[in-house]
């Protein structure tokens, strides 16, 4: 197949049935052959060091302009909230949030601090299909929120449950999520805001593959102290945002069953099965179908064409 | 040069003064009250009670390392340090940088020794150190505890007068 358009890449698309929707997953990169960019930034998460103070939480929402919250960031009662049996996540409001575990294997409590990972190969953006989002060569994950459609498909495809939804427009519903601090500090090489308000550095703000050497030699230096295992060097294929516990990371939350590979060959079959994804997509499929040029049945289309020109 | 000729100077004179008094680290020169200022601005700098600290820690290592020639507390640290020898250097700030990610660090990484590239920066030295031990020992351990918040860390953390407004239809308590 020759080289198609956007706009007819859609309409093959759209003839083609939900799954083709989602073949531009290989568009950035070819699958698991993607590390990362070798200078990209990273952050190490030290879960010990957590007390659950909250100021990182108040540094993203003043760093964010983000709306006046809820209770202050002082109160500690939001660590017994549940939302529908669940604890608290990631919203439009709060692009970061500390929850309080209580882990089998330990005598105290553990917070952690939640936000966007930084994926080296972000199912998010391989999800998307009108190329909403972008790995940066610093490291962040962004997005421009005047191409997003507000699809939900980045939503599905995240495997930590990050990008939430504004609904403070009906007609045009936005994706919110952690930017690494981009545009107002990762861009210039500075740390972002939670991690420099953090009073116990739980974060460690540097180049991803350094602070990967310092994660390793900080379990071999405090012998017992940590669990053996670096959570985020290799699930998924890599994240920037990176995890040390001293309980097995499960007891912390965190799913441990993710694969080492990138979620990208995944994504597909993963949304198929998503009843979100039956119900809003035939809407979606309507549309594209009235905007498409008649006649056109493209079948099942090779995107890479249509990726290689992109000008990410 | 000049300065380091100098650290020299008082360093060989701490030595002496040592020598002269051939006692344990209690009899070294400290400052009885140290203010910790490094995040004045959420907070009202913290007057550090180092005298009381000294009293009730039993060795200064537990805190200064191996820098006060009081020993060695981390096994770690005792691969390379022996910790029965004084440092020119014993303040925490002098060794922990309070921005030690400045673009300029991270642009021109300082070739340090190799065992110390995973330095806590200053506010969390203090921290880590001040919290890991009060935990233990049932310390305080609310940030409150030990520094007065100000307006500027009232309106950061959307605390005291500049709390969210309780919405309508939550319970007063
Ligand atoms: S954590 Fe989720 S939102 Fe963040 S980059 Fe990875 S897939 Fe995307
Ligand atoms: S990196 Fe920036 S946007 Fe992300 S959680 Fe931290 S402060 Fe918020
Ligand atoms: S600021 Fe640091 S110690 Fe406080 S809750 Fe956030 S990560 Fe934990």
């Amino acid at each position: 197949m020759s080289k198609i358009t956007r706009r007819k890449f859609l309409a093959g698309s759209a003839a083609g049935g939900a799954a083709m929707m989602m073949t531009p997953a290989k568009k950035a990169f070819a699958a698991g052959s993607f590390e990362g960019f070798p200078d990209g930034m990273g952050v190490l998460v030290d879960l010990t060091r957590c007390v659950g103070c909250r100021t990182c939480e108040a540094a993203c929402n003043v760093e964010q302009k983000l709306p006046e919250p809820a209770l202050p960031f002082d109160d500690t009662s939001v660590f017994d909230e549940m939302h529908h049996g669940q604890k608290r996540r990631t919203t439009d409001k709060a692009y970061t949030i500390v929850n309080r575990y209580e882990p089998k294997s330990a005598d105290e409590p553990l917070y952690r601090k939640i936000q966007c990972n930084h994926c080296n190969e972000p199912a998010c953006l391989t999800s998307c299909f009108v190329n909403a989002y972008k790995k940066t060569p610093e490291g962040a994950v962004i997005y421009n929120s005047k191409v997003c459609v507000g699809c939900r498909n980045c939503m599905i495809a995240c495997p930590f449950h990050i990008p939430a939804y504004t609904y403070s427009s009906v007609l045009n519903p936005v994706i919110k999520k952690c930017i690494f601090c981009y545009d107002t500090r990762l861009k210039e090489g500075r740390p972002p805001a939670c991690v420099e308000s953090c009073p116990q550095q739980v974060m460690t703000f540097g180049k991803r593959k350094d602070l990967m050497v310092i994660a390793h030699e900080r379990i071999k230096k405090n012998p017992g102290k940590y669990v053996d295992h670096v959570y985020g060097e290799k699930e998924v294929g890599g994240t920037g945002w990176f995890y040390l516990s001293n309980v097995p990371f499960e007891e912390a939350g965190f799913d441990v069953n993710l694969p080492k590979k990138p979620i990208i060959d995944n994504v597909k079959d993963f949304l198929a099965i998503v009843p979100m994804v039956l119900t809003i997509w035939p809407a979606l499929f309507t549309g594209f179908h009235l905007l498409a040029t008649k006649g056109k049945s493209h079948g099942h289309g090779d995107d890479n064409s249509h990726d290689k020109q992109e000008g990410h | 040069m000049v300065n380091a000729g100098k650290q020299l100077i008082t360093g060989l004179g701490v030595l002496l003064l040592l020598a002269v008094l051939s006692t344990s680290c209690y009899a070294m020169d400290y400052p009885d009250e140290v203010e910790l200022d490094s995040l004045a601005d959420l907070y009202e700098p913290v007057v550090f009670d180092h005298a009381m600290h000294v009293d009730v820690t039993e060795n200064c290592s537990e805190c200064h390392h191996h820098t006060t020639g009081t020993g060695v507390a981390n096994e770690y640290c005792a691969k390379c340090h022996t910790g029965d020898v004084e440092m020119d250097v014993v303040a925490c700030q002098d060794c922990h940088s309070a921005d030690p990610v400045s673009i300029e660090n991270l642009r021109n990484p300082q070739p340090g020794y190799s065992y110390h590239n995973d330095q806590p920066s200053l506010k969390a030295a203090y921290h880590l150190k001040c919290l890991g031990c009060h935990q233990n020992v049932d310390g305080p351990t609310g940030c409150e505890d030990c520094h007065a918040k100000t307006e500027a860390g009232d309106k950061f953390y959307r605390s005291g007068e500049f709390a969210p407004k309780e919405p309508a239809h939550s319970s007063a308590h």
